[in-house]
């Protein structure tokens, strides 16, 4: 077997990274799987301790290496292991839902669901509700784009422009946002 | 792969087929073909059952043939096996935190019909896992003594059980219960099925023992108010309402019954269901433990505007017993485990209002008709409707509330052999004609379907059907006077309508109104229906998501009281594990500072443990490890990036991403 | 003044025309107009229904289509059968594809197209939930005091499709009649059938229904039964004698409650159809009852006849 041979053509599906606290949404998700409940097979589960655990570089970096969107679940409000984590979460999510907003990512593509041990179901329909409001938005590419924008910095350095004070020439956008 | 100054990476990779449960839906060869081409794997293996011995025994093997210093298997959830895997690691002569998990069997196998989808994700897994266990540390466990006391809640049958059981091995147990007395449903019973041995008579002599054992602390009318600490430290507050009775002095005479300025009883009798009228001051029934009366702060006179004579306090002026100065006080103890057996509430039958509860008088819960039959009860065991008459037809509705989209989906599983114990009885008092409404009988337990048929022999009567309504109307002249239950009997294939004297409804069994409150408490989850979640459904059924929590009875689940007897049983015997143990290996997974803190102290606020404090000495932030609990909380919010977690470094973290992301294998 | 579409359907332009009479009035005391439908068509009924539900739809939806053309918010049908048929046609309208098409073809050829726009009421859940208990208990001038009503809903108001109240124990009307002063008579029976069409095919069974409706009430003491129904009011009313031979009298009026809401709004029994009744009923507001309470203390006396709000009947 080939591990660079290329993938078989398949319809494009969001590829999500999910960050699951091992109390509550990890430990529905095993419940998932002991009542074989089936969802999308699009999301990868990261466990940690608390969803207080999850640093927005995870969600950044998550996104850098081309996931499509990022899933966090965790306690609900009242019930964290932990006493408090996911209220911590809660304060840094808010401010990164505002980071993507302005970086120009649409908001569903980081979502924060509040899932308890016992809710096998919620975390079936977290994943496969995910999938469907990703389906639409399309592939995120960022690692694509990151390239895209490193040969045009390299093609740039190679060339450099002639006139500083002049509009930029031709087909040569503006460079959007590095992310 | 070397990384600098330290050995070479060696990993080995275990897929498990668990038999075909991973192997039907994860091509199992071509993940561990998958897991060969990856940087760092030296051996990769898929094998039928990695759990099993021979399986433990190839990995202990491998480390030392293959000089493997990583070790990943891909099999069911770490929550299950996690500790199996980290053993044999160890006694391959690692460290057993150079062992990872990879879940593909909860998380992938189960979940997806797929399997070039599942595969591919189960890679995926896998990448992630290897780039992870690279930057994997050896960890040292700590071992936290536990405190050899558990705290019980609840005094009805489930607790008194396991209080005994802890006590009678030594240990020291503190047994809280919120009513003044103990007891719980079971003495609220008469009869016990299939036997019919006589539920006091069984239960009196156990609630005496834990009044009167020495390793008991009984505290009834008591409440747990707050739980802080951990597994084998856990510092519990209870709330000790005011009883308005020294319970030291207090020898159960009840002369002050009798002095209470209310001459005859007014109040209604929460332990007779309400079928029958107390004082202000009571004792809960006559075998009440501990025989301590108590004042009702809601209808007594002194307490509520103090402006009563006390002809309590006179009757009472050798003990001294009464005394209205009382207020709510708190006591803190320190226990090792704690049992949840808080039991459960029966089903308000006034919400199915098709049946009349609450409309006719003659409609009755079977916990009201378990007070009528007894003969402690409001009637001195005569079964008599509210106007005094017999009954000469009765009628027992099976599944109210039970097994009904409209209220509550679960099977009770109690109400048809209690509905049967009532149906027998209630023939053998009175001769009535009993008809059974039921939609399934469901009789397995030992000795349970032979009562069934010998109810069939006695004559009481079955008919298969969800009643329609219980209503007073009449069809017929004959049924003028009477209640008419309107079913359709779908083995006769008609409709039917039964004129009885009498309605009992077989009321089923719902979590308690507090739960959950109660599981917020305990820091336990609730299942769907709101009854306590325990572990595994199988095999952790008494044990819950908070190390040293244990479930008994009702609480976790409609059960009968031989279960729940069984079921306290376990309970007490975990407890006994953890304390006779007496010490917790704790998870190594703390936060540590390192060296760059700039003591911006941004930390300190969001540790719930306090754990946090900042060395006056170096002005940076130390983590105290023995009250960190590894939450990860400061690690994520650290604004330079210089906390680290054990366990969840953000090394590892990143490089999972990195590997669940890379570029996907062909399958 | 708030105006609703209005579809009086066929019985409340014949058996049931003390329906229309009282419920103009009083809804117009309350600020609220009907505006009738011009050139409505029968309802189809149940009848259609069962030989033909397409058909029947097209029949009914015709109704509809002309109501969404009037422009208001909302269609008001006092008649249960017309209030069922309506909305299982907007049912099916809107769960089927096939039924839909036929009925916007047939709608089509007389110039006519139906969009699913218009909600349909019945006054009595217009009365309780738009215009309020409070303000209609605001407009009581002579109340019910101890008037012994048992409420009637019958089958079809809320089965299946009611969605403002229970479908087995309504209490809409019972709250409704609470407020006008009266006493309310549980009564099991509440939507239990009143024999419907079988009074006419099968007499037998159907008037037994109707008997036995009748015999719970007077077994009760209800004075008088309150009905939301044209049919039921029929069938209660009409059959007297025949069920007096068969199984004895039990004789007891059956009236609109739209017509107690008049009596107790003030408005004249005339007005209110009350004389149309074959067992006759009368409440002589404060005659009956010297210890009733004509006027409670915490609202203003009663208003005098010329500034009250005017209907059609009472101007």
């Amino acid at each position: 077997m080939d591990s660079h041979a290329p993938p078989a053509p398949a319809p494009w599906t969001p590829r999500i990274v999910a960050f699951f606290c091992t109390w509550c949404t990890y430990t529905a998700a095993d419940l998932a799987g002991v009542s074989r409940l089936k969802y999308a097979p699009n999301a990868r589960v990261i466990r940690v301790m608390c969803s207080g655990r999850v640093d927005p570089q995870f969600v950044l970096e998550a996104l850098a290496q081309g996931a499509d969107g990022v899933l966090i679940g965790g306690c609900h409000p009242g019930d964290c292991h932990y006493v408090e984590g996911n209220h911590k979460l809660l304060r840094r999510f808010q401010l990164l839902q505002r980071l993507l907003t302005d970086l120009g990512l649409e908001r569903e593509r980081v979502r924060l669901e509040w899932i308890s041990a016992a809710e096998g179901d919620k975390v079936r329909w977290a994943i496969n509700d995910m999938v469907e409001t990703l389906k639409p938005l399309g592939p995120l590419n960022l690692p694509g784009q990151q390239q895209a924008w490193d040969r045009e910095l390299a093609r740039r350095a190679e060339n450099p422009e002639p006139a500083p004070d002049g509009p930029p020439p031709g087909p040569t956008a503006p460079i959007p946002s590095p992310l | 792969m070397k990384r600098n100054g330290e050995p070479e990476i060696r990993v080995g990779f275990y897929v498990c087929h668990c038999g075909h449960n991973i192997a039907n839906t994860v091509d199992c060869a071509a993940v561990a073909r998958y897991a060969a081409t990856l940087p760092g794997v030296a051996l990769a293996r898929d094998y039928k059952y990695m759990c099993s011995d021979p399986g433990q025994e190839l990995l202990r093997q491998d480390i030392q043939e293959h000089r493997l210093n990583r070790i990943i298997v891909a099999s069911c959830s770490p929550l299950l096996h996690e500790h199996t895997f980290r053993e044999a690691t160890r006694k391959g002569g690692l460290n057993p935190f150079f062992f990872h998990m990879v879940n593909i069997r909860e998380h992938a196998a189960w979940v997806h019909t797929d399997r070039r989808e599942a595969t591919a994700k189960a890679q995926a897994l896998v990448h992630a896992a290897v780039r992870r266990v690279a930057h994997h540390q050896a960890l040292q466990t700590k071992r936290a003594p536990i405190h050899p006391a558990v705290l019980v809640v609840g005094g009805g049958i489930a607790g008194i059980h396991a209080a005994l059981t802890l006590a009678d091995a030594g240990k020291q147990v503190f047994l809280v219960e919120r009513e003044p007395s103990l007891g719980g449903h079971m003495a609220r019973f008469d009869k016990t099925f299939p036997t019919l041995d006589c539920a006091a008579c069984i239960l009196t002599p156990k609630m005496s023992r834990v009044g009167s054992h020495p390793h008991i602390t009984l505290w009834t009318y008591a409440e747990v108010a707050k739980v802080e600490g951990y597994v084998g430290n856990y510092e519990v507050t209870v709330r000790h309402k005011p009883r308005y009775v020294d319970a030291s002095r207090c020898v159960g005479c009840q002369d002050c019954i009798k002095a209470c300025i209310y001459k005859e009883p007014k109040f209604p009798d929460t332990f007779n269901a309400g079928l029958s009228k107390r004082k202000p001051v009571y004792l809960p029934f006559p075998q009440a433990t501990p025989q301590v009366v108590v004042i009702d702060p809601e209808t007594c006179i002194q307490v509520k505007t103090g402006k009563c004579k006390q002809t309590c306090l006179e009757a009472c002026v050798d003990r001294r017993a009464i005394d209205f100065t009382q207020r709510e006080t708190l006591e803190r103890v320190t226990v090792g485990a704690i049992i949840v057996a808080t039991g459960f509430k029966t089903f308000d039958a006034s919400r199915a209002p098709a049946y009349g509860y609450g409309v006719y008088p003659n409609v009755y819960t079977a916990l009201e008709v378990e007070r009528l039959v007894n003969a402690s009860g409001p009637t001195g065991g005569a079964i008599v409707l509210r106007d005094g008459r017999q009954p000469e037809r009765v009628g027992i509705i099976h599944c109210v509330g039970s097994r009904d989209e409209k209220t509550n989906r679960w099977c009770s599983r109690v109400c048809c052999m209690y509905a049967l114990k009532l149906a027998h009885l209630i023939k053998e008092r009175t001769g009535a004609e009993v008809f059974n409404f039921y939609i399934d009988l469901r009789t397995p337990g030992k000795g349970y379907d032979e009562f069934y048929g010998q109810l069939l022999e006695e004559g009481v009567q079955f008919i298969r059907g969800r009643v329609g309504e219980v209503t007073d109307w009449a069809f017929m002249p004959e049924e003028e006077g009477h209640l008419v239950i309107r079913v359709e009997d779908t083995l006769a294939g008609y409709v039917r309508r039964i004129p009885v004297d009498m309605v009992v409804l077989a009321v089923g069994l719902e979590p308690q109104a507090d739960a959950q409150a109660v599981r917020r408490l305990f820091n336990m989850s609730c299942g769907g229906e709101g009854f306590f979640l325990e572990r595994h459904p199988k095999l952790a059924p008494v044990n819950t998501f908070t190390e040293g929590v244990f479930l008994a009875g009702c609480c976790q689940g409609p059960k009968d009281i031989p279960d729940t007897v069984a079921q306290a049983g376990a309970a007490a015997a975990e407890a006994l594990v953890l304390l006779d143990r007496g010490y917790l290996e704790q998870e190594p997974n703390t936060a540590f500072v390192l060296e760059d803190c700039s003591g911006c102290k941004s930390c300190l606020p969001l540790c719930p443990y306090r754990a946090i404090t900042i060395a006056p000495e170096t002005e940076r932030a130390v983590i105290n490890e023995a009250l960190c609990k590894g939450c990860g909380t400061c690690v994520a919010s650290c604004p330079s990036g210089s906390i680290g977690q054990n366990l969840f470094t953000d090394q590892e973290l990143f490089s999972e991403i990195e590997g669940l992301l890379a570029p996907a294998a062909a399958t | 003044m708030t105006t609703f579409a209005y579809y009086p359907g066929c019985s409340l332009k014949g058996t049931g025309r003390a329906y229309e009479e009282s419920l103009l009035p009083v809804l117009a005391a309350l600020g609220i107009k009907l505006e009738e439908l011009a050139d409505w068509n029968c309802c189809g009924a149940t009848a259609y229904m069962a030989v033909d539900e397409v058909k029947a739809c097209v029949m009914a939806s015709r109704n509809l289509a002309l109501a969404e053309q009037l422009g208001h918010r909302e269609l008001v049908t006092p008649c249960s059968a017309c209030y069922l048929v309506l909305n299982k046609t907007k049912q099916y309208l809107g769960e089927s594809r096939a039924v839909a098409q036929v009925v916007q073809r047939a709608l089509g050829l007389v110039g006519l197209s139906y969009q699913g726009n218009v909600p349909v009421r019945h006054p009595l859940d217009l009365l309780v939930n738009v215009v309020g208990l409070p303000a209609i208990k605001e407009r009581v001038r002579d109340p019910l005091t101890g008037l012994k009503v048992v409420p009637y809903y019958g089958c079809q108001l809320v089965r299946p499709y009611a969605t403002f109240d229970d479908q087995d124990r309504p209490t809409s009307m019972d709250r409704l009649l609470g407020v006008l002063g009266a006493t309310v008579v549980p009564y099991p029976l509440k939507t239990r059938c009143c024999g419907g069409s079988l009074t006419g095919t099968l007499p037998e069974p159907g008037l037994h229904c109707a008997y036995i409706l009748l015999k719970e009430a007077v077994k009760r003491g209800a004075e008088v039964i309150a009905t939301v129904c044209p049919l039921c009011q029929f069938n209660l009313d009409a059959y007297h004698h025949k069920i007096a031979a068969k199984w004895g009298p039990v004789r007891v009026p059956t009236v609109y409650f739209t017509q107690l809401m008049g009596l107790a709004f003030g408005l004249p029994a005339r007005q209110l159809g009350l004389h149309r009744g074959l067992v006759p009923f009368a409440f002589e507001a404060g005659a009956r009852r010297p210890e009733r309470e004509v006027v409670p203390p915490d609202r203003p006396p009663p208003a005098t006849p010329a500034c009250r709000a005017g209907g059609p009947l009472a101007s």
